[in-house]
């Protein structure tokens, strides 16, 4: 199905994750993060593009990587994207919902 | 002479100690298979240890009674792999040339990933089901636990029997009926995920069973720590679940050997081909069963289907031929569900389990993804299967290594 925000339309999934990642711009990441009430600051952008890098290495994603990723650790993922901070922060980053496997 | 080395006589590593006994000339080939320890566990048993459904005696039998005539058998500590020399240095100080090399070591707990779990509440209020001694500990916890609130927990993915716990959850529900204290005890199911499975269709089912038991449901909860003194779990957004008795799943990782010899990931599984399960740094060594990374289920089901595959690619490995890509991973579980009912699942890496029969199209006699008594026979019926015929090797009657997809509902 299509969805249309800030102007921009693209594809998304039932549950909202965006079906083709070169639709993804940095406006839609904003708009996705403002249904979620968050706004977006340096830090989030920063996990945002370790997500995508990790993504595109087809590197499989776990809250546990992200904790040791350097880049935040699992408290401050948490506090960034609340609640299921890894699926709000794949759905914002415009790429799959990870697996979380089998 | 060449020589080939299992490591590990469990589920995965005693099945490839049988195919390949059959498949390779025996007088050019040494087949060794190393553990160090002497008695097999069914491990899919451990989940009715608890309820005094199953008692030890049923789930415990020596290793080598499984190990076929013709393989050597090591009762020895493996204390590292050397992958670039193709050697297995043992703890006696053995060091053992190999041309093929199987890593079937499983995966353990390690509840010491969690702050807290293994402290001070370790087999008093808090307990696990995914070894003998944890299971054997919940059980005569059971037997007098007076009631309060039950929380079967999982704490992170991946583990082994993804279906455990909410098995678990059910037959603890059946348990406290049939004492007649399941007004007295509350039961909260709690998980990492999103839902009660990780495949949608399954956890919508999954999710109405909980409901209908009950059961009540807590998603997404990332486990920070065990609080040992007011006795309740805490995850990172702050949420919070009290209990009177946990039940828990800890992290599970590879085994330690896979860090020491650098073989393994974050979590000690060995990075692997998923279709071919060959390892991804060294061509001669191929991984079978929960020891690997690949995203199929860790179960005793998977594993036996991966056998056959793997059995096939090392007979073309060492003939020069090309792997055979085509472990599609195919996974098939009975899910016990309570009250002498169970559901089976059938499904692999691109189809989620659905309704419908099984093995025989329109026929079944099993039900796919629907509690039947029959699928809870099935259960019952598989220990003797396993014993008797899947560690041994035997294929299962109509039971194929792909996944087929007549008989099913998909959408």
């Amino acid at each position: 199905m299509e969805k249309t925000i800030a102007g921009f339309t693209f594809d998304v999934n039932e549950e909202g994750f965006l079906t083709n990642f070169s639709q993804w711009n940095k406006e839609i990441g904003t708009a996705l993060a403002t249904e979620q009430n968050i706004s977006l600051t340096p830090k989030h952008w920063e996990v945002i593009d370790y997500i995508q890098q990790e993504v595109k290495h087809q590197s499989p994603l776990t809250i546990r990587k992200i904790g040791k990723s350097g880049v935040t650790d699992i408290k401050e993922f948490y506090a960034l994207f609340p609640n299921a901070p890894l699926k709000t922060a794949t759905k914002i980053a415009g790429v799959p919902k990870p697996v979380g496997c089998i | 002479m060449k020589r080939i080395v299992i490591l590990g006589a469990g589920t995965a590593g005693t099945m490839m100690a049988n195919h390949l006994k059959h498949e390779l000339d025996l007088k050019l080939w040494e087949i060794d298979i190393i553990d160090e320890r002497e008695e097999h566990h069914y491990q899919p048993g451990y989940l009715f240890l608890p309820f005094d459904i199953y008692s030890p005696e049923d789930i415990i039998k020596p290793i080598k009674d499984f190990i076929p005539k013709g393989v050597r058998l090591l009762q020895e500590h493996i204390e590292r792999i050397d992958g670039e020399n193709s050697i297995v240095v043992l703890s006696n100080g053995d060091h053992l040339h190999y041309d093929v090399l199987i890593i079937a070591t499983g995966s353990k707990i390690a509840p010491e990933e969690v702050d807290g779990m293994a402290g001070s509440e370790w087999k008093k209020s808090v307990f696990d089901f995914y070894t003998f001694e944890g299971a054997l500990a919940l059980r005569d916890k059971l037997r007098t636990w007076e009631g309060g609130h039950l929380v079967v927990h999982i704490t992170e993915m991946p583990i082994k029997c993804p279906v455990a716990p909410l098995e678990f959850a059910f037959l603890a529900d059946s348990f406290f009926k049939n004492k007649k204290m399941r007004d007295k005890v509350k039961i909260t199911y709690v998980t990492p995920l999103s839902g009660a499975f990780t495949k949608k269709k399954a956890a919508e089912a999954f999710g109405h069973l909980l409901a209908e038991k009950g059961i009540e449901e807590v998603d997404d909860f990332a486990i920070m720590e065990v609080n040992n003194a007011e006795k309740k779990i805490v995850d990172y957004g702050g949420k919070e679940v009290p209990f009177d008795l946990l039940v828990t799943v800890p992290t599970n990782k590879g085994d330690a050997v896979l860090e020491r010899s650098g073989l393994g990931d974050d979590l000690n599984f060995v990075p692997t081909h998923k279709a071919t399960l060959q390892s991804n740094q060294f061509e001669n060594i191929f991984v079978i069963g929960d020891a690997s990374n690949i995203p199929a289920s860790k179960a005793g089901s998977v594993a036996h289907f991966e056998a056959e595959i793997l059995t096939e690619n090392i007979l073309r490995y060492i003939q020069g031929e090309p792997l055979k890509a085509e472990f599609d991973g195919h996974a098939n579980c009975f899910v016990e569900t309570g009250n002498g009912k169970a559901l089976l699942i059938d499904f692999n890496y691109t189809h989620e389990p659905v309704e419908g029969t099984f093995p025989f199209p329109g026929v079944g006699p099993l039900r796919l993804l629907k509690e039947s008594r029959m699928n809870h026979m099935g259960k019952l019926a598989f220990r003797w299967i396993y014993w008797n015929m899947l560690l041994k090797g035997t294929p299962i009657p109509f039971v194929s290594t792909k996944m087929s997809e007549a008989g099913k509902n998909f959408d």
